[in-house]
């Protein structure tokens, strides 16, 4: 009950830009848990791969920076959206 | 509270103007970086005009031009994509140029952290890979081969059809423009961020003993950065290769 008076009192204004500051960690911080996964997946496949054909090299490098790169665009997104949530 | 002053993120990334058209520090970059791909380029040409064995800038001009040809264009599109070998080519360098100011001393801004030039260039490559799928298929057979994939059963395309047609034509240029922007903007925001923690623990005196950790720790992330501004804009070149590969060879 205290701490629902606490935030009664709060001024509105310090308790929106409070909020916003939280909303933008959540959004950035779930928007980075997939594809820290994804990439995880796509680098040790590749690794994989390499260490099965290192004659294959070149070419598995070249797909896993692609895979990575569109795995990676999702948590970007997120980092760009965490600045453009304002109160 | 944090203890020490964090500048805003406008101090980081906005800057005055100071030349004709609203001309700041971004646009210099840009024009600085454009200038000094076409000089690249043309001191090569003009320095292996006159030599048999390349040495120099017309040697790093040589492997740069292989390595786009080798590792961008031999592996998307085959030998067909030569004709774009020029466009690959100084978009990689243009890119390169304007996102290694970010560990230039006295620079120090990636002028690609400001999302204006990415959102230019990914239209760019935009209007190229559906030109050349046009051209190359002809409209019908272009814009079919795009919203009816091969291979597919047919009630699925009532699934497929919306999200092929909002994944190529409007998620692929928003992705390729966000993903150098993002990326150059986080870089710089790291890089000002430990800075800013360096130079407050230099102030500190019962933290001279973390200093030199969180300096080093600096030192490494410049290096960091440096492969980030390569490898951006050998993905943004990669990527733009695999459009354009892809638009001009359909899968069957």
């Amino acid at each position: 009950m205290s701490a629902l008076r606490l935030l009664a009192e709060q001024d509105p204004g310090e308790l929106v830009e409070g909020l916003t500051a939280v909303g933008r960690g959540i959004v950035y911080g779930g928007a980075a848990i997939g594809p820290g996964i994804g990439i995880g997946i796509v680098v040790g496949n590749a690794i994989t791969a390499m260490a099965r054909q290192p004659e294959s090299a070149g070419v598995v490098r070249t797909t896993m920076f692609l895979g990575i790169a569109f795995t990676e665009a999702l948590a970007l997104f997120g980092f760009v959206l965490s600045f453009i949530i304002s109160g | 509270m944090l203890g020490l002053e964090f500048p805003p993120i406008s101090e980081l990334v906005e800057w005055k103007s100071f030349g004709p058209g609203g001309l700041n520090k971004v646009g210099l970059i840009y024009v600085v970086s454009a200038l000094l791909t076409i000089a690249f380029f043309m001191t090569a040409v003009a320095k292996g005009r006159k030599q048999r064995v390349p040495t120099g800038v017309a040697a790093i001009a040589e492997s740069s031009v292989d390595f786009v040809r080798n590792q961008i264009i031999m592996q998307t599109m085959g030998t067909e994509g030569m004709v774009y070998l020029p466009l690959l080519a100084t978009m990689f360098f243009f890119i390169f140029f304007s996102n290694i100011f970010e560990i230039i001393p006295g620079v120090q801004f990636p002028a690609n952290a400001r999302i204006a030039m990415p959102i230019v260039l990914a239209l760019l490559v935009w209007l190229i890979f559906n030109v050349a799928g046009i051209v190359k298929q002809g409209p019908i057979q272009y814009f079919k081969g795009i919203l009816f994939p091969p291979g597919v059963p047919k009630a699925l395309y009532l699934l497929v059809t919306p999200i092929e047609l909002v994944s190529t034509l409007l998620v692929r240029p928003l992705s390729l423009s966000v993903r150098l922007f993002a990326n150059m903007l986080a870089g710089h925001l790291i890089l000002a961020t430990f800075a800013v923690l360096s130079a407050a623990l230099f102030s500190a005196s019962i933290s001279i003993v973390v200093m030199p950790f969180s300096f080093l720790l600096l030192v490494f992330l410049m290096g960091f950065e440096i492969l980030v501004s390569f490898l951006q804009a050998f993905i943004f070149t990669i990527l733009a290769a695999v459009y354009i590969g892809g638009a001009v060879h359909p899968e069957h």
